[in-house]
């Protein structure tokens, strides 16, 4: 399993990473929080903790906390566009349900 | 599935709290809002991709349109096509007809600038607000969310009533507004200036219709706007102007032109200026309004000659500007370029000259003020881990109030960091004093009568009580857009009083710096008008005070002969104070305290008698 990023979303990720000029790679996460349950998180990092496990795909390393990965181990990371909006998008095999919006979730 | 935004380490959003902020570059010509993404500042778009709209609303009777499609409504239907409102924020009727003779809107009679459109009156404010409310549509349609707040750029030489006009419409539109911010401090801030060296910036901002030149201190993080200068009439469109005017004198194209044809030819230019930009030779060519076609060719070389006296007429202006700011060339660290005009490479290259340094130019000269404004936004909306800086800036004028004999009490002094609040206590000049008028002064000068008024309020509901008994706060606020408010508070009793400054008409940039200079001038005959008047309220309180004792009390305590003495020496003060040698006053003063000082024991003697009467020693 793993996290798989997709075409766009690494094009992306590096452009930002870029432009940021610092940085190692993105942060995926979940913390407790929100309507339903738990809720993503998406970050720069600059510095790894001792429990982060690394994947690397397409060039861009999705750096995950262990107890984060439990929820999204399989989850794959998109950027597409709605309209005017853009932005990154999990697919997380893990999730059962999600809040209208989308911004949090149960398993 | 919402769609996420990289956020800064530990500075996830929980969801629906998403702290998004925008900066919108209100410019006068055009208009643009910008957001920091993923820590990308980009500006937005429109669904047609086009990222700036042009600051034109015109009305119909259905509402208003902004943007592209009004501006193309400008020459058909001029009277409900308002372009170019910036110029009437903050203005009064008068100032605007005096500077703009030939505008196309009907003005209704009234004092502040009313427009007669066809679906009804509309003010400068509201103008700007529907250009702000489609660029906070855009913005919000584009985050996915409401918007928490926006930073407006105002001009550096906007006054106080232009900020307020500004944040005025910002809130008519429903923008939250965190902080107004300076046109050129934002272009600073887009080229990372704020966190790099200190030292002093240059900004030339040359736009399609006006030039404006800034220069700007950074020290310890804080911007300082030490002078600005320009030309609100000098702009691209000059350089499309001489251009169209070549052409006609290559084709002998003489006599009125076509509106067509004039438009044609106007669009050529502005081709061949593009063309320029990067390239040695264009070639022109069209057709007139009798069908004949015509070729012209326009080399690099010649087109820089027909806009080098434009662009001089900018370098004058920064010359002054450094003057102003008591410069030379060789103090400035930076030059920032702004406005789309910079990308002619002769502008670039002169004003490289100019001031001996290479200018920055890698931000896109129309994007540049929206993207500081957007880096701004971002930070105060708590985006950042640790605030990386919370940008400040000075007030230009130092902030005071009126006290007795028409002096001018500093509050706040010139150059203080905003925002601020500072508090001073005065009292009651008058025994039984109810009201104070409370006159709030903007100036260097000492005495109020060379300051600016900027706005008078009375406290009233002050209990009467002896003169100098009562204790009147005075508190002076300045939000962090420069906007002024003052309160006065009675101390034992809490009645108050306020007042938001909003002084009816504006101040020039050059008068700030006339004021500053004159203050320097008449340093030393504004100190002595300052001890003259102080001796004159203060004969004039002795008298005061005296009267009322000798009307209560001369007639038992006095001799005739002694009282005529008081009272004599109380004319010849009185005569004193009116003249103006302050030494002369002083010799007066001391004169009757000396006159009065029989009468004042006895007044004592009397007062302990009547507090003692009647009480045995015990008692006491």
């Amino acid at each position: 399993m793993g996290i798989s990023v997709s075409d766009s979303a690494a094009q992306r990720a590096r452009t930002f990473l870029e432009n940021r000029g610092a940085g190692i790679g993105l942060r995926l996460g979940v913390k407790t929080t929100g309507c339903s349950g738990l809720a993503y998180v998406l970050e720069f990092v600059d510095e790894m903790n001792e429990d982060d496990q690394v994947f690397e795909d397409k060039g861009i390393k999705v750096i995950i906390d262990g107890k984060s990965l439990v929820y999204l181990d399989g989850t794959h990371l998109d950027f597409t566009k709605e309209g005017l909006n853009e932005g990154f998008q999990f697919t997380n095999p893990n999730a059962n349900g999600e809040c209208g919006c989308g911004e949090s979730f149960n398993v | 599935m919402a769609l996420l935004q990289i956020a800064e380490p530990g500075q996830s959003a929980v969801p629906h709290q998403r702290k998004l902020a925008v900066g919108i570059d209100l410019g006068t010509t055009n208009s643009l809002v910008a957001t920091v993404r993923s820590g990308a500042t980009t500006t937005l778009p429109d669904d047609i991709g086009q990222h700036i709209l042009p600051s034109v609303v015109h009305y119909t009777s259905q509402g208003a349109v902004v943007g592209e499609e009004a501006k193309k409504q400008a020459s058909q239907d001029p009277a409900n096509t308002i372009s170019s409102v910036k110029r009437f924020l903050g203005r009064s009727t008068t100032d605007i007809k005096a500077k703009y003779p030939n505008l196309p809107y009907q003005f209704t009679e009234s004092d502040s600038p009313v427009m007669q459109v066809v679906s009804g009156e509309v003010n400068p404010v509201q103008v700007s607000a529907e250009i702000l409310k489609v660029l906070k549509l855009r913005a919000e349609s584009t985050l996915g969310d409401e918007l928490k707040g926006a930073v407006v750029t105002v001009p550096a030489y906007f006054d106080d009533s232009q900020r307020q006009g500004t944040k005025d419409a910002a809130t008519l539109a429903g923008l939250n507004v965190l902080r107004l911010l300076n046109e050129p401090t934002a272009a600073a801030i887009a080229y990372g200036l704020d966190s790099g060296q200190e030292g002093i910036i240059a900004v030339y901002d040359l736009g399609g219709g006006t030039f404006d030149i800034s220069i700007l201190r950074l020290s310890k993080g804080v911007f300082e706007v030490l002078s600005t200068g320009g030309d609100s009439a000098l702009g691209g469109d000059d350089f499309d102007a001489v251009l169209v005017d070549y052409i006609r004198q290559q084709t002998q194209l003489t006599g009125d032109l076509s509106k067509n044809l004039h438009r044609t030819l106007l669009d050529l230019a502005k081709e061949a200026k593009e063309t320029l930009s990067h390239e040695s030779v264009a070639n022109l060519s069209f057709e007139d309004d009798n069908k004949q076609s015509h070729k012209v060719l326009i080399t690099i070389n010649h087109f820089e000659k027909l806009i080098a006296p434009l662009v001089k007429n900018t370098l004058r202006a920064c010359r002054r500007a450094l003057k102003d700011a008591e410069l030379s060339k060789q103090d400035i660290l930076e030059v920032v370029m702004v406005g789309g005009s910079t990308r002619v490479p002769y502008v670039c290259q002169q004003v490289g000259e100019f001031f001996e340094t290479s200018p920055l130019t890698s931000i896109d000269p129309d994007k540049v003020v929206a993207i500081g404004a957007a880096i701004q936004a971002d930070i105060l909306a708590g985006n950042k881990p640790d605030s990386d800086m919370l940008l400040l800036d000075v007030l230009p004028l130092s902030l005071g109030i009126e006290t007795m004999g028409g002096l001018s009490e500093k509050v706040i002094p010139r150059n203080t960091t905003i925002p601020i609040a500072k508090a001073q206590e005065f009292t009651t000049f008058k025994d039984g004093q109810t009201a104070m008028m409370v006159h709030v002064v903007q100036g260097e000068r000492e005495l109020v009568q060379d300051c600016r008024s900027l706005a008078k309020f009375t406290l009233r509901g002050i209990p009467p009580m002896a003169a100098g008994a009562a204790h009147i706060r005075v508190t002076f606020q300045v939000d962090a857009d420069g906007l002024l408010n003052v309160s006065a508070m009675e101390k034992s009793t809490g009645v108050q009083a306020q007042i938001q400054v909003k002084p009816s008409y504006g101040l020039e940039d050059h008068q700030i710096a006339d004021m500053l200079k004159a203050s320097m001038q008449n340093a030393e005959q504004d100190m002595q008008a300052r001890m003259l008047k102080e001796q004159q309220v203060e004969a004039a309180r002795v008298h005061e005070t005296l009267q009322a004792a000798l009307n209560a009390d001369a007639a038992a305590l006095l001799s005739a002969d002694e009282k005529q003495a008081i009272e004599t020496g109380l004319t010849e003060l009185q005569e004193l104070a009116k003249g103006s040698d302050k030494e002369a006053i002083k010799a007066g003063i001391e004169k009757v305290d000396k006159l009065s000082q029989v009468f004042a024991e006895r007044r004592m003697d009397q007062s302990i008698r009547k507090a003692f009467s009647g009480q045995s020693v015990e008692q006491i």
